[in-house]
């Protein structure tokens, strides 16, 4: 075992993956900066910087993918998608129907995530409920750097695209780079459990769709993904002081979605509750209710979700996102305890 | 004949030390941990922000980016306003909302954007709605260099020249995007690719304020009297870099941390087993070295707008020069004090 941070992992599995395969090649914006490991290991022909170009690089990623590579293309942040989101919308997700099944595109779009450090609505968002929305494209969101790392290598080895996601607040380069700057007069709510872990030796492919059980608990089932999870499952350990039993489910994948083991769980506890640090309308959440009410599961249901756009102002910011505090209040007053 | 117009240099001398005085006290209060988030500096754009802001009137309009302070100032939106919205309060330009990479004011008609080269169609809205509503109004967008590779900016230069629209561009070039060197990843010439869309365009010196100002001039008349956009390329340097601790300048400032940070995962990939060649991965580690030593580039001292302005008028009246920096040094002690009086 080896102890490893966030993004760490994702890099060692990338490079474990790149070593046996000539067809991965990471392109993006200054990853001679923010992969300058990958770049020093595999050259600059495989880790290839772009200019600020998110539409021409993603869409040249979908076609180079379809051509024998294996692109990893990197917008730094998930909101730059954005810029790029006809090659997704569009073309990436498309060309396997359009094509009969014939044709795949084996590309990995690489992104970080996520808020609660003061970069306000444009640069915190989570939008993987928006990704999973188009048929087509898978979209991963783990939350454990052991994860992090095995769900890159299913994502490598996946032959539709993959959008893979990884939260800023886990990820210790993207916050030192975004939120800490150097300083030590700022302090953020960072999850451990979900920042710095022990991760396997040699990486082995976790795979997709296939939620797991971060805690066991009987009387209602918080669902989430990412930073939300870490979020839950403390909730959950401040519930049972008062006599709650809360279950927690990692999806780890949005799509494919582990509908099975959502509706087993919620199936056993009755109830229902989705942590979701993306926005709530029209989205994950919703779609959680929907599989849940499909499989006829008797059951109540509420969520924390962010609601609005996130606000610059820090105490604001708090009071968007989905908190520990927020979560064990919503499980409350659903169990009326 | 009509006498040239010449700028008023006391006012653009006043104007670029008002901003640095702002954008200094706003990177201590970032240092304090009171600022959150990133904080993108326009520190060594102040000559391009005043030269061209200072000529705006009523009615004209700014498409700012994520480096949108100099400009916001020289407009002369409201420095408590401008300030506590950095601090986050309610009480703030944009109740705290947006922070200082989404500034807005509706009665300047300026916006900003954190996503780059955003200004460019956001500028080309505002032309045109100038050109329907506004007679002898204009729109300027700011944007670095590191955006003329962004398909909507360059999509909006021939918007803006197919529709004649009363615009200038301005695009700030620090030649380094992010971390990246632009003149790695930009094929041919930015001048070249303005003239190509049929732009009037001229490449300036962006660290001296008066010509600067000239080249505005020209252009902003150009656009009043409809005869089209302009494109200028104003050459600037950025001594923060890309935002505060900027990764690069880190080995520049301080390079015990940056050199324990980042030099270990380096060695480590350097020595792993396996291809490619030790030759190929010595080449690597100097591509990754050559940018530490470019961000060096970026620390000045001669090409510090500021201070060369300062180096003409100390000549001319060293007494009314320093009356000028008591007085505006005064008026930021204040601002702070009052934005800060509430934050603990």
């Amino acid at each position: 075992m080896r102890r490893m941070g966030f993004s760490q992992a994702i890099d060692d599995a990338l490079s474990q993956a790149m070593e046996t395969d000539p067809t991965i090649v990471v392109i993006g914006e200054d990853v001679h900066t923010i992969r300058s490991s990958l770049l020093v290991r595999f050259g600059k022909e495989r880790v290839r910087h772009t200019p600020i170009s998110e539409a021409a690089f993603v869409g040249a990623g979908v076609t180079a993918a379809m051509a024998g590579l294996r692109p990893v293309v990197e917008v730094m942040l998930v909101d730059f998608i954005g810029v790029a989101m006809d090659a997704l919308l569009n073309h990436a997700s498309k060309v396997e129907t359009f094509s009969g099944g014939k044709w795949k595109v084996p590309l990995v779009v690489r992104a970080a995530c996520g808020g609660g450090y003061g970069d306000a609505g444009q640069h915190e968002q989570s939008l993987w409920g928006w990704l999973a929305h188009i048929p087509g494209l898978a979209v991963v969101v783990p939350s454990t750097p052991a994860d992090a790392g095995g769900l890159m290598l299913t994502a490598l080895q996946n032959d539709g695209p993959v959008v893979y996601l990884e939260h800023k607040l886990l990820s210790k380069p993207w916050l030192e780079f975004m939120g800490i700057g150097g300083r030590n007069t700022v302090k953020f709510d960072v999850p451990r459990e979900g920042a710095i872990v022990n991760t396997p030796r040699v990486w082995k492919p976790l795979p997709f769709g296939k939620a797991v059980l971060r805690r066991e608990g009987k009387d209602v089932t918080l669902v989430s993904v990412g930073v939300g999870v870490h979020r839950a499952v403390e909730a959950a350990r401040i519930l049972e002081r008062r006599k709650i039993s809360a279950s927690v489910l990692d999806l780890r994948t949005v799509r494919p979605l582990d509908a099975t083991f959502v509706c087993e769980d919620v199936a056993r506890s009755g109830r229902m509750i989705v942590v979701d640090e993306d926005y709530e309308a029209f989205g994950l959440s919703g779609e959680l209710a929907a599989v849940v009410l499909e499989a006829g599961i008797p059951f109540t249901y509420t969520r924390v979700c962010t609601k609005t756009t996130i606000p610059y102002a820090r105490h604001l910011e708090d009071q968007t996102i989905p908190s520990t505090q927020k979560i064990v209040e919503t499980v409350r007053k659903l169990l009326n305890k | 004949m009509q006498a040239l117009a010449q700028p008023d240099v006391w006012l653009l001398y006043r104007l670029m030390l008002r901003s640095r005085l702002f954008e200094e006290a706003v990177a201590e209060l970032w240092r304090q941990g009171k600022i959150s988030g990133e904080m993108h500096l326009g520190i060594g754009e102040e000559a391009i922000a005043a030269g061209i802001v200072q000529q705006l009137r009523d009615g004209d309009a700014l498409a700012l980016d994520h480096r949108g302070t100099p400009p916001m100032v020289v407009r002369g939106i409201d420095l408590d306003l401008l300030l506590r919205e950095f601090l986050g309060r309610a009480d703030g330009l944009c109740s705290g909302m947006g922070g200082h990479m989404h500034l807005f004011s509706r009665e300047h008609l300026t916006a900003s954007s954190g996503i780059v080269g955003a200004s460019a169609p956001a500028a080309v809205g505002f032309a045109l709605a100038a050109q329907h509503l506004r007679p002898r109004t204009v729109a300027v967008a700011f944007f670095g260099e590191g955006a003329m590779n962004q398909g909507a900016l360059l999509e909006s230069l021939n918007l803006a020249a197919a529709w004649k629209l009363p615009l200038l561009f301005v695009c700030k070039d620090s030649q380094l995007a992010i971390t990246t060197d632009s003149s790695s990843v930009t094929g041919g010439n930015i001048i070249d690719r303005a003239r190509g869309f049929a732009l009037v365009a001229e490449e300036i010196d962006g660290r001296d304020v008066v010509s600067v100002w000239h080249s505005a001039h020209k252009a902003l008349n150009r656009a009043r009297s409809g005869m089209g956009p302009s494109f200028l390329l104003a050459q600037c340097v950025h001594p923060e870099g890309h935002f505060l601790d900027d990764p690069l300048l880190q080995f520049v400032r301080r390079p015990g941390r940056a050199l324990r940070q980042r030099v270990p995962p380096l060695v480590r990939s350097a020595i792993a087993r396996g291809a490619p060649s030790l030759r190929a991965r010595l080449s690597s580690i100097k591509a990754v070295t050559d940018l530490i030593a470019g961000a060096r580039k970026q620390t000045f001292k001669r090409d510090d707008p500021v201070h060369r302005t300062r180096q003409e008028l100390i000549k001319e009246h060293k007494l009314r020069l320093q009356q000028v920096e008591k007085e505006e040094e005064k008026k930021m002690t204040e601002v702070v004090r009052r934005a800060t009086v509430h934050v603990s």
